[in-house]
């Protein structure tokens, strides 16, 4: 089998707080935290290799270190807490090669007891999540945002980061409703995700008073993304697509393979805002995000990764930290006794959200705002004033417990 | 968004014993650092009405009072420096670096030594007034905040936002000696008037934690409970206690209250609705009146500590972050 195992424990803040050793040593008479033998947690990182996202903008690409240099970063974080109180965390990575059987990994490098964080597409997921080795695992997911993952395919070890596609349209739809502007116009691309945002657009219409004027397929096939005269055929190319449309207030675009998207705006047959995955996009962090102190964030992230801090790197320093918050609040480091701690109310961790993220008990899915994005700017964060829960506020984003589908096998 | 905390903590009773002293000064001033404005708002002390504002550095907000009452010192987190403000004057007189991203400071009781949050590089910087040398650096948890003085000098204790942890400093070996595991964000530290605890708010945790300052454990935890609020919206940020310590006043964040405790049964007595996003909290001179710095709706609120309850509002620049108040 091939992979690569990198024990990474020690990077820069770490170091700094080692070098500066005596400042920060505690004395063993005066504090309880000092005696305690240091306990140990190993983290296990398993990445997939797939292709990498591709962009229509030259401003845009995917790093290689996408997702892995957040976890790094919260490995950090929650070693200088857990120093104090006699927790060490460690962390291994496993580099899946490309077509890799998941399942043979699993068996091969998992312990009995792995508390994993999983960078695989949902197929991998799911095989994972019902591999035999990874029976007694918990498994944070920070990559996928399929709903049925979270529905009719949950898995009762797995833990979801990233708000669902559901819980993202809806938190699209809240907007636009709270603006006003409720005729939605909706171009969807050809894969098989873009049915499935699409899918969750119509479901937020209906929840949230949208009226969806007409939704049409644009099978546009991007060809080169980097041609010398591109400008003239998309200038001919997007207004037909929008052409002869209903009235409406904005194009929601459901292309998440990036073929068209960025092509739509100021290229309309109206005049009219892009919403959906491009233009407006809801996204659970925008590396233009600065509220709830976010923006100490970006700096420490920029500090150690040299680059800005994508959602897969939000998603991934969010589930290390998660780890790390209930490992130091429950004094507990089974996956077992983690999960269930995760499930109960004495769990929270805090996103840069201005609460602390729970998770849902009813499908596992961390439950928190979502941010409504351009590219330069976070425009406002969902749910939005006005839509109200009895529970919380958040849980009017997604799949409520009572239209779950997930019933986890026992 | 708002960050730091400041306070002159410990230096209460310094503040006292002065005015005894000096025969209470005449006209008291209200120091509201508005973060977004990259200003000071001066409120007259009786008629609350705006005398000045000062322009200051980008992103002020940890302001304090010097013991001595002659100046106010504001943190300018984007700038990386502290404004003085002479009181008198009512004008920026000098200008000292205080390290990268410096959030919240606070005085030693004679005010000759400036302790800085630097929520940048996780240090808390320690300065001397006088000439700004800085004296020494103390490596503390990630994203230091809200730090206090007790009232001896002695210790200086600095929360850590993202480790979730207060750290109790040694003044004389500048170095950490303890370290107490608190809720999840911690914003603020306040010794108590007899230095015997160390409150503690956390903002995403939701509670205050109480922590004996001489065995540096948790002893008690308090939560909130406001009827009609959810539980998410419950940030205590901000923490004062009254001039005899017998209640504590907590701002709650996005609750939009102000709690009062009694610290003797450390149950919530009221909870005083605010403005938008109550962050921090100052007690006048007399002790009779509290202030409270509403971010979102760009006021403070008033509220007769007698009667526990809010009297007015005072519109200020954008964004207030926190307060400090002249003799």
């Amino acid at each position: 089998m091939e992979y690569a195992v990198a024990g990474a424990l020690c990077r820069c803040i770490l170091c700094l707080l080692v070098a500066a050793g005596p400042a920060f040593a505690l004395d063993g008479s005066e504090s309880p935290a000092a005696s305690p033998a240091l306990r140990e947690l190993k983290i296990l990182y398993i990445a997939g290799d797939y292709p990498k996202a591709e962009y229509l903008s030259l401003l845009q690409s995917q790093p290689d270190d996408d997702g892995k240099a957040g976890a790094l970063l919260a490995l950090d974080e929650i070693n200088i807490t857990g120093k104090f109180i006699g927790f060490s965390f460690a962390m291994d990575f496993i580099a899946l090669k490309r077509g890799a059987d998941v399942v043979a990994v699993a068996k091969q490098s998992l312990d009995r007891d792995s508390v994993l964080v999983a960078d695989l597409n949902a197929p991998d997921l799911l095989a994972l999540a019902n591999a035999p080795a990874a029976r007694r695992s918990l498994i944070f997911d920070i990559r996928t945002s399929d709903d049925d993952l979270r529905q009719e395919r949950c898995a009762r070890n797995v833990f979801h980061i990233l708000p669902s596609t559901a819980m993202r349209a809806d938190a699209l739809g809240q907007y636009l409703a709270k603006k006003g502007w409720r005729r939605w116009f909706v171009l969807q691309g050809p894969s098989v995700e873009d049915a499935a945002f699409a899918t969750d657009i119509h479901r937020a219409a209906s929840r949230f008073g949208g009226k969806i004027v007409e939704a049409r397929a644009y099978n546009y096939d991007a060809g080169s993304r980097r041609v010398d005269t591109g400008y003239q055929q998309i200038a001919t190319q997007m207004p037909l697509a929008t052409e002869g449309a209903p009235a409406h207030d904005v194009v929601i675009v459901a292309d998440t393979k990036n073929l068209f998207g960025d092509y739509l705006p100021y290229n309309t047959f109206e005049p009219r805002p892009i919403v959906g995955t491009q233009g407006l996009s809801p996204v659970a962090w925008h590396p233009a995000f600065q509220e709830y102190s976010a923006l100490q964030m970006q700096h420490r992230f920029e500090l150690v990764a040299h680059r800005k801090m994508s959602e897969r790197d939000y998603a991934a320093w969010l589930a290390v930290r998660a780890i790390g918050e209930a490992v130091i609040r429950s004094g507990k480091t089974s996956p077992i006794d983690l999960a269930e701690f995760m499930r109960s109310d004495a769990f929270g961790v805090a996103g840069f959200k201005g609460q602390a993220l729970t998770f849902r008990r009813w499908d596992q899915q961390l439950r928190q705002p979502v941010l409504l994005a351009s590219a330069l700017m976070v425009v406002t964060m969902s749910p939005q004033d006005g839509f109200l829960h009895p529970k919380f506020f958040t849980d009017t984003l997604g799949y409520d417990e009572p239209e779950t589908k997930c019933r986890f096998a026992q | 968004m708002p960050l730091c905390s400041i306070r002159p903590l410990g230096v209460i009773g310094a503040f006292v014993c002065l005015l005894a002293a000096t025969g209470a000064a005449s006209a008291s001033r209200i120091f509201v650092s508005n973060e977004r404005d990259n200003t000071v708002t001066v409120l007259d002390g009786a008629s609350l009405s705006t005398i000045k504002t000062i322009p200051v550095g980008q992103r002020p907000r940890g302001i304090v009072t010097t013991p001595d009452g002659s100046e106010v010192l504001v943190c300018n987190g984007d700038s990386g420096d502290i404004v003085v403000i002479d009181v008198d004057k009512l004008e920026v007189t000098r200008t000292i670096d205080a390290g990268p991203d410096p959030e919240t400071l606070a005085l030693s009781p004679k005010g000759d030594i400036i302790y800085v949050s630097n929520e940048d590089d996780s240090m808390v910087t320690m300065l001397e007034r006088a000439s700004g040398k800085v004296l020494a650096k103390v490596p503390v948890g990630i994203e230091p905040e809200g730090l206090s003085v007790s009232a001896d000098g002695k210790t200086i204790v600095d929360v850590s936002e993202s480790t979730s942890m207060a750290h109790f400093i040694d003044a004389s070996a500048r170095r950490v000696v303890a370290n107490v595991l608190v809720d999840t964000r911690p914003r603020v530290a306040e010794y108590t008037h007899d230095g015997k605890e160390v409150w503690v708010t956390s903002e995403v945790g939701g509670t205050v934690a109480i922590i004996d300052s001489d065995k540096h454990v948790v002893k008690h935890k308090i939560n909130f409970e406001v009827a009609g609020i959810r539980k998410e919206l419950i940030s205590p940020v901000g923490l004062r206690f009254s001039l005899d310590g017998k209640l504590a006043f907590v701002a709650l964040g996005r609750a939009n209250r102000v709690a009062v405790i009694d610290v003797a049964s450390l149950k919530v007595l009221k909870y005083l609705l605010v403005g938008d996003r109550v962050w921090q909290l100052a007690l006048s001179q007399d002790g009779k009146t509290l202030y409270a710095a509403n971010g979102l709706t760009n006021d403070l609120s008033v509220i007769d500590v007698d009667n526990l309850k809010v009297t007015r509002s005072v519109p200020v620049g954008r964004l207030p972050w926190g307060i400090a108040i002249s003799p």
